[in-house]
């Protein structure tokens, strides 16, 4: 079971990185809360955004077969994966079939769940990361720890010395426009030596056949404009039913995940370009199994803009690797017990139920009220700690006995302060105790009632 | 009017003050304050752990409990949520639910949209408001940063009329204080940073006094400002109430 709680507190120990995450992060936050301060109709738009994703999911099969039809027309070819070994067995045949060695890649959380980075390289292919952050995650070997920045845990100074070890800047270089230029001539390379482009989808539209894809770098556009390959790989929950749809997902996917009014590319892929390949990749990867539950469902509704995350307080102080998952904050918590409970059963618990989530999710969906019936599952599947259980039925029997309460509660003040230092009073004190509950002097005070 | 208060256990417990602040406060604007002494907790620190089927048997005796008395009135936003809104996934079938669900309020809920009152009285200190969460987002006891809609805070309209009271600014006016129930002790060192975080912003904006809905985020953050040696007082809203309209 991944233990959030002893990552975290790792993470916690380094003070300054944990006051320079969480303000880095929560500028984000404030970012998007002046980009939808000039939209009147922001809830609106959060009501008819998850409204539509949950029509879609509603006849799901429907539209990715209407999908399917129109992106065939338009000249693409499509794939269907069940799980993530289909998806990677799928991806490294195609690239098999044509000699590919060299692939750039944007950003897609898809391939990161699926673990196609190390698939592929273990098959003797060089994969290259061009978004800025992924490709500095990737020089470090270790997962993004955020959906959107993904290399928000690090300083600049962080990157400045590693970009002298894997791109020769000079030692102390540490300011950012030179860093990202060097990192831009080294990609540059990458772009024109690649045989083949993956992108992730942030929208396929079943109207058109058509994939989306939204980025900030201009990456994803360069590494499908560039090789005659083109794979874009997405999970089943991307679809929306037409253009017109798209319309009110792009006016809140940027703003609620940098505050951008819209992201700077938005490259619409109808087709392949004329002498190249476009291969769409459809992957259910336990999707359909969080579809059947009516109470998980909406989780199927993310755009993956972050918002969560940034909101997130426990994700501000803990950091994404304390998650232990390819998606990390709430909406992770939420989605990955689906794929592994007894692995991930710690993570809804990784979490004070604050609800900021919930409210600042562009599609509205419930993440707190998931993450408590998570609890509830997890408790119910016996994959929360025995002393937990113990603890909680002991709870119930003294509960439920008014005496009981009242003699434990007694019991409790007396020796609560005699016990050694540690849970709650490891850094914190206890309130002094009173020697009598509300209950006993309410009764002294008005006499038998 | 009568009111039957549910207090929480903790609060019967270890903040008797608190319980009998909200009791006198009620009674100085004329309400008949009834305390059922069957009543233990709402089975909030299981359902949060996950073990519904624990909380279950005690949700049901809180219906029992109260099942007679026209209003409920809890000085916690957290329990209050617990009954409103959690109560349906561990009772759905239970058809006296819906009773309890409507006529259990929370206080500020209670003396703001009920009794309609507006404090008048007399607090002159510096005074920094903790938005505790789940009456912010559950109750909806204020408009919250994250929603584009009207700004409001019931909690705020409260303490505005008192003469003297400085309301200080906050750089983070909602942010959780890491309480979170057994979080506060599984979650220690995440659970301590945002706590201590929040009385830092408290503290640059000069409050003297940190006030709340709920006791439960105050005693986490009182229990830190003591053991690191910081000067804040902490007051529940109640306490602060009855103080300022003595
Ligand atoms: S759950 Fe909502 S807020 Fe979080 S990443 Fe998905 S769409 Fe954004």
């Amino acid at each position: 079971m991944i233990d959030h709680a002893a990552r975290a507190k790792t993470f916690v120990e380094d003070e300054v990185r944990l006051h320079w995450h969480d303000k880095a992060v929560w500028f984000v936050r404030q970012k998007r809360d002046l980009a939808r301060a000039v939209l009147p109709e922001w809830e609106e738009l959060r009501t008819l955004a998850s409204q539509i994703k949950a029509h879609t999911l509603s006849r799901l099969a429907d539209y990715l077969e209407e999908f399917e039809k129109k992106a065939l027309a338009a000249g693409a070819q499509v794939h269907w994966a069940r799980d993530a070994d289909e998806h990677n067995l799928i991806v490294h045949g195609l690239l098999q079939a044509r000699g590919v060695t060299r692939l750039v890649k944007s950003k897609s959380m898809l391939t990161e769940d699926c673990g196609l980075n190390p698939y592929l390289e273990a098959r003797g292919i060089e994969v290259v990361d061009t978004d800025l952050g992924e490709r500095i995650v990737q020089f470090r070997h270790e997962p993004p720890s955020h959906i959107v920045m993904p290399a928000i845990h690090l300083r600049k100074e962080e990157i400045g010395v590693l970009f002298h070890e894997r791109l020769g800047t000079p030692v102390g270089l540490a300011d950012p426009r030179a860093l990202t230029e060097a990192a831009r001539q080294h990609l540059r390379a990458k772009f024109l030596g690649a045989q083949a482009g993956l992108t992730g989808v942030n929208f396929a539209i079943a109207s058109t056949g058509g994939v989306v894809v939204c980025t900030n770098e201009g990456n994803a556009d360069l590494g499908t404009a560039l090789p005659p390959l083109h794979i874009a790989c997405m999970g089943v929950e991307k679809l929306v039913p037409g253009p017109r749809e798209l319309g009110v997902f792009l006016r809140l996917l940027a703003r609620s995940a940098t505050g951008q009014a819209i992201t700077t590319y938005t490259s619409h892929y109808h087709g392949p370009r004329p002498g190249a390949e476009l291969h769409i990749v459809i992957v259910d990867h336990g999707r359909s199994g969080i579809l059947a539950r009516k109470e998980f469902r909406r989780a199927l509704q993310c755009i993956r803009c972050g918002a969560c995350l940034n909101t997130c307080p426990v994700y501000r102080h803990s950091g994404g690797h304390s998650y232990g998952v390819a998606v990390a904050g709430p909406i992770g918590s939420v989605l990955a017990p689906h794929l592994d409970a007894k692995k991930n059963a710690g993570l809804p618990f990784a979490s004070t139920l604050c609800g900021s989530c919930t409210d600042v999710c562009p599609v509205r969906i419930d993440l707190h009220h998931q993450l408590l019936l998570w609890r509830g599952e997890l408790a119910a599947r016996g994959l929360v700690p025995l002393g937990k259980r113990f603890v909680s039925r002991v709870g119930r029997w003294v509960l439920l006995r008014t005496w009981a309460y009242r003699l434990f509660g007694k019991l409790a003040r007396i020796f609560a302060p005699l016990l050694p230092r540690s849970g709650w009073t490891r850094q914190r004190e206890l309130p002094p105790m009173p020697r009598e509950s509300f209950r006993a002097q309410w009764r002294n005070r008005a006499g038998p009632r | 009017m009568e009111v039957a208060l549910f207090i929480p256990c903790y609060m019967d417990q270890l903040y008797p003050r608190v319980a009998m602040a909200t009791a006198e406060l009620l009674e100085r604007y004329g309400v008949t304050v009834r305390f059922p002494e069957a009543q233990t907790c709402c089975g909030q620190p299981m359902a949060n752990s996950g073990f519904f089927d624990d909380a279950r048997p005690v949700a049901r005796k809180m219906i029992d409990v109260f099942e007679s008395y026209p209003h409920v009135v809890c000085p916690s936003g957290s329990c209050t949520s617990m009954v409103r809104n959690h109560y349906p996934d561990l009772l759905a079938s239970e058809p006296r639910l819906e009773a309890l669900r409507g006529k259990t309020l929370e206080l500020c809920e209670f003396l703001h949209d009920v009794l309609k009152v507006r404090p008048a009285g007399r607090f002159a200190h510096k005074v920094g408001l903790h938005q505790s969460c789940h009456g912010l987002r559950e109750l909806r006891l204020g408009s919250g940063s994250e929603r584009l809609v009207p700004a409001f805070s019931k909690t705020r309209a409260l303490l505005e009329g008192l003469e003297g009271i400085e309301l200080v600014e906050l750089a983070r006016p909602d942010d959780c204080c890491g309480f979170g129930g057994t979080f506060a002790v599984a979650e220690e060192a995440v659970s301590c940073a945002m706590g201590r975080d929040r009385i830092a912003d408290h503290e640059r904006a000069g409050a003297e006094i940190i006030t709340a809905a709920d006791i439960s985020c105050l005693m986490h953050m009182d229990g830190l400002i003591r053991r690191d040696g910081k000067k804040q007082r902490v007051l529940h809203i109640a306490e602060l109430l009855l103080e300022a309209t003595a």
